[in-house]
C-alpha cells in the first residue's frame, strides 16, 4: 500500500488547525475594527465643499455666535444651514470680490441654493432633534467637537449608536449649564457633582427606549 | 450477549471480514439506479426550496399565510418538528451507549446523521422566520457598534444557544465515531481522490492502541456531554411556548411532554428510514427484527407519555378553572381546527397502540406504517399547539383563521427534500452502519473465528 | 397656427367594441345542452374579453413595468444576497444639504407650517388645516375654527393627500391623445366659440359663489348655452322633499347639540353627507352627559342597511326601503299631525310598538327633538319629516332651514336627461365636462356614451384620464384642491376658501379657470378670478385686511346662511300621507338600494390606496365592492 500523504502533512494539519483559530480571531478583529474606523464613520475626514468655509475663522477669529447662522437650533429638530442671504449680510461689503465666494454670490443673484455636502449625516432611520438636546444642556461641542478650531468642517465623533448611548446612559457626564451651550471652550471643573445637580435641575430623563430615536 | 429467546442483533454467519466487505462496498461501488432516481427527486425538492427561499427574501414573509392574530405558523411548526426528529440520534448514540445497549450499534450511525440533517433543516426555519434573514446574526451576542445585546430573557435567544450547542456536539460525536471507519474506507478505496479525501477526513488514524484509547475516552466524554442535551434542547424549545402567556402554551407540562414527543418522533423517523434502507441495501443481517422491535417499544413508551400529556392538558384546563384555558381546549375539540386535532389523536395516540401486538412490532411493513402515522401526527401536534392557541386568543374581535400558502408548503416540502438529499449523499459517501463497532459485536454473537488482521 | 381635429370618433387608447348581438345569436344557434357564460362578452367571444381573461388586472389598472428577464433576476438575486450579508459593512452615501438662497419668512426648517383650506365632496366644503413641510403638504386635519369641522375631518379629507401625489394623475393637456399646451387649448377654443355656439356645461354640484358667477357670465354671453349639474351621489331627493313641504327650495341643517330625541329615517347623518363631521361632534356631545345637560340624548334609527349611525342608536329598526314612506306616514299620524293617515298594514314585523314609543318620546320633547330623513330617502319622507318637525315646533331650534347651498338646486337626473336629449338631437356644439365622469356614472338607460359621440367638440377636465376623457377631444388635467384657489359653501352655508399649498404639480386647472376661457375676458388665473369676485362682493374698502383674515381662517366670518322663516304646510303633508296609505305597504320582490361606497364614494377615489385599504364600516371589506344581502334573504326559503 503506497503512502497517500507525506510525513510533512502531520505538521501541516496541526498548524492549520491552530492557524484556523488565529485566522478567525484576526478576521473578527479586522471586521470589528473596520466597522469603527473612520473608513466606515467618516470621523475626522474633511469633505469637499463648494465653498471652503472656515468655522475657525468665523467663530474663533471673528467671534460670530453659532446662532447667527444656525438659527433654528433651539426651536427645531434641524439646526439650520444659513441661506446664502445670511452670508451676503457681510460679504456684500467685505471680500465681495473674492473668487472663493463666487458660488455664494451666484446663489444670491440667481436664487439657486448652494449644495453643501452633509458632514453630520445620521441614517434615515434615526430621529434626532437639536432643540431638545440644546434645551436640556448639551453643548454644541459635546457632539460637534471644537468647531472653532476647524478650518474646514469635519465630523468629530463617530455618530455610532454606541456613542449616542454613551451619553444617553450617563447624561450627567456630559451635561453643562444652559448658559454654556454655545461656549466652545467650556470645561467643567467638577462634572460629576455639577452634572448630577443639572440633571435634577433640568429634569433630564435618560431616554433609552428604542422608539425614542427609531420612531 | 443475546438473551435467551431474543432474536440476535447480527444475523448468523457473519465474520468481521464479511461485515467490513458488505458495509464498505455500499460506499465504494457504484450506486444502484434507484439511488440516482431518489437523489434526483430529492434534489429537485431542494431546488424548489431554494426557489421558495429566494422568493421569500425578495418579497418578505407576506408570501406566507401569516397574519394577525396568527403570527407564528409553518416556520415554527416545522422548526419544532425537525428538532424533535433530531432527537433520536443523540438518544440512541449517547444514552444507549452509556447504558451499554449493544443493539444500538447498527442504527446509531445513520440515526446520528439523521439528527444532523434534521437539525440543519430545523435551523433553517428560525433564520428565515425573522423576516430579514440577513440580520439573523443579530441573534448572536457580539461586540457591535450599536452597543446592544440580544434579549437574554427571551427563550428565543436560549433557543439559539441550545440548538447551536446541540448541532455542534452532535456533529462532533458523529464525526469522532466516523474516524475509524473513514480510515477503513481510505484503505479500501481505489481512486486517488477518494483515498485523499477519506485520508484527510480520517486525520491519520492508524488503529494503534493509543488511537483506540484516545478514541474511547473522547467518545465516552462526548456521550456524557450529549446526554443532557437530549433533554435540554427540547426543553428550551418548549420554553418558546411555555414562557408565553397564552392558553394552551403556558403550561409546566410542556418540557417533559415535548422531550417525550421528540424522542417519539425521532424513533418514528429512524424506523421510517431504517425499514426501506435495510431492504434496499440488503442490510437485514445488521438491522434485524430485534432492532425494529426495540425501536417499536421505545415508540410505544414515549407515545404513551405523549398521550398522557394530552390528557393532562385537558385535565388542567378543567382543574385550573381558567376560563381561557377551558375555551382553548373546547376550541381544539369543537373549533374550526378540530379535524386536525382528531387526526392528531388518531396518529399519535391510537396508531401507536398497535405496537402492543408483537406481530406488528416484528413486521417491518406494519411498523413502517405506524411510524409514518407518528411522523404526520407529530407535525399535526405542533400545528394544533401553534395555531389553535393563536387564532382565537383573548380578544374575539380579532379572531382569525390560518392556512399555509403554497410558499409555506413549498418550504416545508423543500426542507424534507433537503433532508432526504443530504441523507442520500451520506449513504453514498459514508458508511451508514458503523463498521468497526459491528466487528466488535460479531465475535460475541458468532462462533469465534480467527480474526482478520485489522487493516 | 396648429389645426386641431374634432372627429366624431375619438381614437381610443383601448379597444372597446360594442357587444355584437348577431355573433352572439350565431353562437347560441349551434349550442346544445347547458352552456354557461360569465358575461355577454364571453358568450360573444369578443377579442377584448379574451384579452381580459388573460390579463391579471383590469385595463385601467397599472402593472409594474415590464417583465424581469432571467438574467436580470439572477443578477438581482445574487446582488441582494451578497449585499444582504454585508449590511453591517455598508457605508452611508454622501448626502447634499441644500439651504434656501433666500429663506422665506416664518419658515423654520424641520418645523411644519399650517394653512387653512377646504375640500369639497359633492360640492359641499369641509374646513381643513393642511400641514406643509418646506412647501410640501403632508397631512390634513380639521380646521378647529371652521363650523363644519371644529378640528375634525372625515376619511376622504384624510386620504386626499395621497391623491395629490398620485403618479397616475393625468399630467398633460391632450388633444386626441397628443400633448398640447394650455395656450393651444385656449386659442383653439376661442376661435371656435361664438356667441351663438350651443355650449353645454356639465359639472358636479356647485356651491361655490365664484364658480357660479363665472358660469353665469358664460351663460349670459352665450344665449344658447346651458349649464347642467350631475352627481352620481345626488341629493335631489332632499331638494324635492323641501319643495314638497315648503313650496320652495330650502336647505336643512340640524343642531344635534340641542336635540334630546332624534329619529333617523334611513339617515346615516353621523358618517355620510354634508356636515356629518359637525353632526357627529354635536350628537356625541350629548352622550357625554355634561353637568348642564344631565340627560343623554336618545336616538331612534330606522334603516334599510347597517350603518354606523345605526350602531350608536338606542333603538334600531331594520326596514325595507320600500316601507320607509309608510313608516314615516304612520309616525306623522302617531305624533298627531292633523289629518295624517296611517297606512293600514304598516304595522308589519312588530314595528307598531317601536313606532308608538318613538312617537311618544318625540311628543314629550317638543322643540328639542329632530326627525332626520336620509339623503337617499324618497322625497315624501323628507316632506313628512319637515311636517313632523314643524308640528313638534322643532323648526328654528334643532332644525334650521336656510336658503339653498347649491348655486343651482334641482333634479339633477332630469337635468342630465335633458342634456342627453339635446345631444341626441344634435343640438350641442361644445360639451364641457368639468370634474365629472358621466361616461362612468351616468344612469345606464340614458346611454350617455352613444349620444356623446354626436357632440362636435368634447372637452373634459379631470384629475385622471378616465372613461369620459377617453371619449373627449380635449382633456385637461385638473388641479387638486391642495393646488387650487377656490371657494365653496359648507353645510351651514359658510363660505370656505381653498388656497393652494403647492404650485400645481402637473399644471392642472380649476373649474373656474376652464370656464374663464369661454368668457369675453378670456383665460384668467384661478387666484385672480376668486379674488376679483370677492372684491366685488365684499367691497373695496378694507378688502385687503378682510381677505387676508379670511384666507388665514379658511372661511369668511359670519357667512353662514341665516335661517329663513318658512313653515311646512300641514295640508300638503296630510295629502302625502293619504297618498302613501293608498299604496301597497308590503310589496313583493326584492328592494334594491344603491349607496355611495363608504370609502371609494362614487368611484372617484378608486386609485387611492389608503381608501381602498381602509376597511368599510361593519363589513370590514377592503379593496372590494359587494352587494350586501341580509342573511335571512340569502338563506333559501326551504332551509330557514
Amino acid at each position: 500500500m503506497s503512502q497517500i500523504f507525506k510525513p510533512s502533512t502531520n505538521t501541516l494539519a496541526r498548524v492549520s488547525m491552530f492557524g484556523a483559530i488565529f485566522f478567525l480571531a484576526i478576521l473578527a478583529w479586522v471586521l470589528v475594527t473596520l466597522n469603527r474606523s473612520s473608513l466606515a464613520t467618516r470621523q475626522g475626514i474633511v469633505l469637499q465643499q463648494p465653498v471652503p468655509f472656515s468655522h475657525d475663522h468665523h467663530v474663533a477669529g471673528l467671534g460670530i455666535s453659532c446662532l447667527y447662522c444656525h438659527t433654528t437650533v433651539e426651536e427645531s429638530s434641524f439646526a439650520g444651514i444659513p441661506p446664502s442671504a445670511t452670508c451676503m449680510n457681510c460679504h456684500k461689503l467685505i471680500w465681495n470680490e473674492s473668487p472663493m465666494l463666487e458660488p455664494v454670490r451666484e446663489s444670491y443673484r440667481t436664487g439657486r441654493p448652494i449644495e453643501w455636502t452633509r458632514v453630520h449625516d445620521l441614517p434615515d432611520f434615526v430621529y434626532f432633534d437639536h432643540s431638545i438636546h440644546v434645551a436640556k444642556g448639551i453643548g454644541c461641542a459635546s457632539c460637534h467637537g471644537r468647531v472653532d478650531q476647524m478650518p474646514l468642517m469635519y465630523q468629530a465623533e463617530s455618530l455610532q449608536m454606541e456613542w449616542c448611548l454613551e451619553c444617553h446612559r450617563a447624561p450627567e457626564m456630559f451635561i453643562r449649564p444652559r448658559t454654556e451651550i454655545y461656549n466652545m471652550e467650556w470645561v467643567s471643573t467638577d462634572q460629576e457633582t455639577e452634572g448630577a445637580r443639572l440633571i435634577a435641575d433640568y429634569r433630564v430623563q435618560s431616554k433609552l427606549s428604542c422608539s425614542v430615536c427609531h420612531r | 450477549m443475546t438473551a435467551p429467546g431474543k432474536p440476535p442483533i447480527v444475523a448468523p454467519g457473519h465474520t468481521p471480514g464479511s461485515v467490513t466487505d458488505q458495509i464498505s462496498s455500499i460506499v465504494l461501488t457504484r450506486m444502484p439506479r434507484w439511488w440516482w432516481a431518489a437523489f434526483g427527486a430529492s434534489f429537485a425538492l431542494v431546488m424548489m426550496l431554494l426557489y421558495a427561499l429566494t422568493k421569500l427574501v425578495f418579497e418578505g414573509t407576506g408570501i406566507w399565510g401569516l397574519n394577525i392574530p396568527v403570527g407564528w405558523g409553518f416556520a415554527i411548526i416545522n422548526f419544532v418538528w425537525w428538532i424533535g426528529i433530531g432527537h433520536a440520534g443523540t438518544l440512541i448514540s449517547a444514552i444507549l451507549l452509556l447504558l451499554r445497549q449493544e443493539w444500538r450499534t447498527s442504527i446509531n450511525r445513520f440515526a446520528e446523521a439523521m439528527t444532523l440533517f434534521a437539525v440543519a433543516c430545523a435551523g433553517l426555519f428560525p433564520l428565515i422566520h425573522v423576516g430579514r434573514p440577513w440580520l439573523a446574526y443579530w441573534l448572536l451576542p457580539y461586540p457591535n457598534t450599536m452597543d446592544i445585546w440580544p434579549q437574554f430573557r427571551s427563550p428565543l435567544v436560549w433557543d439559539v444557544f441550545a440548538v447551536t450547542t446541540y448541532a455542534t456536539v452532535s456533529l462532533l460525536f458523529w464525526y469522532v465515531g466516523l474516524v475509524p471507519d473513514l480510515a477503513t474506507l481510505r484503505d479500501r478505496a481505489r481512486q486517488r481522490l477518494a483515498k485523499i479525501t477519506y485520508g484527510f477526513l480520517s486525520m491519520g488514524w492508524r488503529g494503534s492502541a493509543t488511537h483506540w484509547h484516545n478514541y474511547e475516552t473522547a467518545y465516552l466524554l462526548l456521550a456524557g456531554l450529549a446526554t443532557p442535551l437530549v433533554v435540554s434542547v427540547h426543553t428550551v424549545v418548549s420554553f418558546d411556548f411555555a414562557v408565553g402567556q397564552l392558553p394552551g402554551w403556558h403550561a409546566t407540562i410542556f418540557p417533559p411532554y415535548f422531550v417525550a414527543g421528540a424522542i417519539f418522533a425521532g424513533f418514528a423517523m429512524v424506523i421510517t428510514l431504517a425499514v426501506p434502507l435495510r431492504t434496499l441495501f440488503d442490510l437485514k443481517d445488521f438491522i434485524t427484527i430485534r432492532h425494529l422491535q426495540n425501536m417499536g417499544k421505545v415508540m410505544l413508551a414515549t407515545g404513551l407519555i405523549v398521550a398522557y400529556g394530552y390528557v393532562i392538558e385537558i385535565f388542567m384546563a378543567w382543574y385550573s378553572g381558567n376560563w381561557f384555558e377551558e375555551f382553548m381546549i373546547l376550541n381544539r375539540i369543537q373549533g374550526p381546527y378540530r379535524m386536525q386535532w382528531y387526526a392528531l389523536l388518531l396518529c399519535n395516540v391510537l396508531a401507536p397502540q398497535l405496537l402492543w401486538i408483537k406481530r406488528v412490532r416484528s413486521t417491518p411493513a406494519l411498523l413502517f406504517v405506524v411510524a409514518m402515522f407518528v411522523n404526520v401526527g407529530m407535525w399535526l401536534e405542533r400545528f394544533v399547539i401553534v395555531v389553535t392557541s393563536l387564532h382565537r386568543d383573548f380578544l374575539p374581535s380579532s379572531w382569525g383563521m390560518y392556512a399555509g400558502t403554497r410558499w409555506d408548503w413549498a418550504i416545508f416540502v423543500g426542507s424534507i427534500g433537503l433532508f432526504l438529499a443530504l441523507l442520500f449523499l451520506f449513504i453514498r459517501f459514508l458508511p451508514m452502519i458503523s463498521i468497526f463497532e459491528m466487528r466488535t459485536i460479531v465475535p460475541k454473537t458468532q462462533a469465534r473465528e480467527p480474526d482478520e488482521v485489522s487493516p | 397656427m396648429t389645426k386641431f381635429d374634432h372627429p366624431a370618433e375619438v381614437p381610443s387608447t383601448s379597444r372597446r367594441s360594442r357587444i355584437d348581438l348577431a355573433s352572439m345569436r350565431e353562437h347560441l344557434q349551434d349550442a346544445r345542452g347547458p352552456r354557461f357564460w360569465r358575461s355577454l362578452d364571453e358568450l360573444a367571444e369578443t377579442e377584448e374579453f379574451q384579452e381580459l381573461l388573460h390579463r391579471e388586472f383590469p385595463e385601467m389598472g397599472v402593472e409594474l413595468p415590464g417583465g424581469v428577464s432571467r438574467r436580470r433576476f439572477v443578477q438581482l438575486m445574487s446582488a441582494s444576497l451578497a449585499l444582504g450579508g454585508l449590511t453591517a459593512c455598508t457605508r452611508q452615501p454622501l448626502e447634499k444639504i441644500v439651504p434656501y438662497a433666500q429663506q422665506p419668512e416664518s419658515l423654520v426648517p424641520g418645523r411644519p407650517l399650517y394653512f387653512a383650506t377646504s375640500m369639497t365632496l359633492g360640492g359641499v366644503a369641509s374646513g381643513l388645516l393642511a400641514e406643509s413641510h418646506m412647501g410640501r403638504p403632508t397631512k390634513v386635519e380639521g380646521n378647529p375654527e371652521h363650523p363644519a369641522s371644529l378640528g375634525a375631518t372625515d376619511l376622504f379629507a384624510q386620504a386626499s393627500v395621497l391623491s395629490l401625489y398620485d403618479p397616475d394623475r393625468s399630467q398633460v393637456i391632450t388633444n386626441l391623445n397628443r400633448i398640447r399646451s394650455w395656450s393651444a387649448f385656449v386659442e383653439d377654443t376661442r376661435r371656435e366659440t361664438l356667441a351663438s355656439t350651443r355650449l353645454r356645461l356639465l359639472t358636479g354640484t356647485v356651491t361655490s359663489p365664484s364658480v357660479a358667477a363665472i358660469a353665469q357670465q358664460v351663460l349670459s354671453e352665450h344665449p344658447q348655452a346651458r349649464w347642467h349639474q350631475y352627481d352620481a351621489v345626488t341629493r335631489e331627493n332632499v331638494v324635492a322633499g323641501a319643495e314638497m313641504a315648503f313650496g320652495e327650495v330650502v336647505a336643512t341643517r340640524y343642531d344635534f347639540a340641542r336635540a334630546d330625541v332624534v329619529v333617523a329615517l334611513d339617515a346615516d347623518f353621523l358618517t355620510t353627507g354634508p356636515g356629518a363631521v359637525r353632526y357627529a361632534r354635536d350628537f356625541m356631545s350629548r352622550r357625554r352627559a355634561p353637568v348642564d345637560h344631565p340627560e343623554m340624548n336618545r336616538l331612534y334609527a330606522v334603516e334599510s342597511m347597517p350603518t354606523a349611525t345605526g350602531t350608536v342608536a338606542d333603538h334600531r329598526l331594520p326596514l325595507r326601503p320600500s316601507q320607509l314612506a309608510g313608516f314615516a306616514a304612520a309616525l306623522a299620524a302617531e305624533v298627531g299631525l292633523p289629518d295624517a293617515v296611517a297606512p293600514a298594514g304598516a304595522d308589519v314585523g312588530g314595528q307598531g310598538e317601536w313606532l308608538r314609543a318613538a312617537a311618544r318620546d318625540l311628543q314629550a320633547h317638543r322643540g328639542s327633538s329632530a326627525v332626520v330623513a336620509g339623503d337617499y330617502a324618497p322625497a315624501e319622507v323628507h316632506a313628512l319629516a319637515h311636517a313632523i318637525n314643524g308640528h313638534l315646533e322643532n323648526i328654528g331650534r334643532t332644525v334650521i332651514h336656510t336658503a339653498p347651498l347649491e348655486a343651482m338646486p334641482g333634479d339633477q337626473t332630469a337635468s342630465l336627461a335633458s342634456l342627453v336629449d339635446d345631444m341626441a338631437a344634435g343640438e350641442v356644439d361644445i360639451l364641457v365636462m368639468l370634474q365629472c365622469n358621466p361616461v362612468y356614472d351616468a344612469p345606464v338607460d340614458l346611454d350617455f356614451t352613444t349620444v356623446l359621440r354626436q357632440v362636435g367638440r368634447r372637452i373634459h377636465l379631470g384629475l385622471y384620464r378616465n372613461e369620459t376623457s377617453e371619449h373627449c377631444h380635449w382633456h385637461i388635467p385638473a388641479a387638486h384642491y391642495l393646488e387650487s384657489w377656490d371657494d365653496a359653501r359648507a353645510h351651514d352655508g359658510t363660505i370656505s376658501l381653498t388656497q393652494p399649498l403647492i404650485e400645481p404639480l402637473y399644471d392642472g386647472k380649476t373649474v373656474a379657470e376652464v370656464l374663464s376661457v369661454f368668457t369675453e375676458e378670456g383665460s384668467r388665473s384661478a387666484h385672480g378670478l376668486l379674488r376679483s369676485y370677492w372684491q366685488g362682493v365684499l367691497g373695496e374698502s378694507g378688502f385687503e385686511t378682510r381677505w387676508r383674515k379670511a384666507l388665514h381662517d379658511g372661511f369668511i366670518a359670519d357667512s353662514a346662511l341665516p335661517p329663513t322663516g318658512v313653515t311646512p304646510g300641514t295640508e300638503a303633508a296630510a295629502e302625502t300621507t293619504a297618498l302613501i296609505a293608498g299604496t301597497d305597504q308590503i310589496p313583493d320582490g326584492v328592494d334594491l338600494a344603491f349607496r355611495p361606497d363608504p370609502t371609494i364614494y362614487d368611484g372617484r377615489f378608486s386609485n387611492n390606496g389608503w381608501l381602498q385599504e381602509c376597511p368599510k364600516p361593519l363589513t370590514k371589506l377592503t379593496w372590494d365592492n359587494a352587494a350586501l344581502v341580509s342573511p335571512v334573504s340569502r338563506t333559501p326559503r326551504w332551509s330557514r
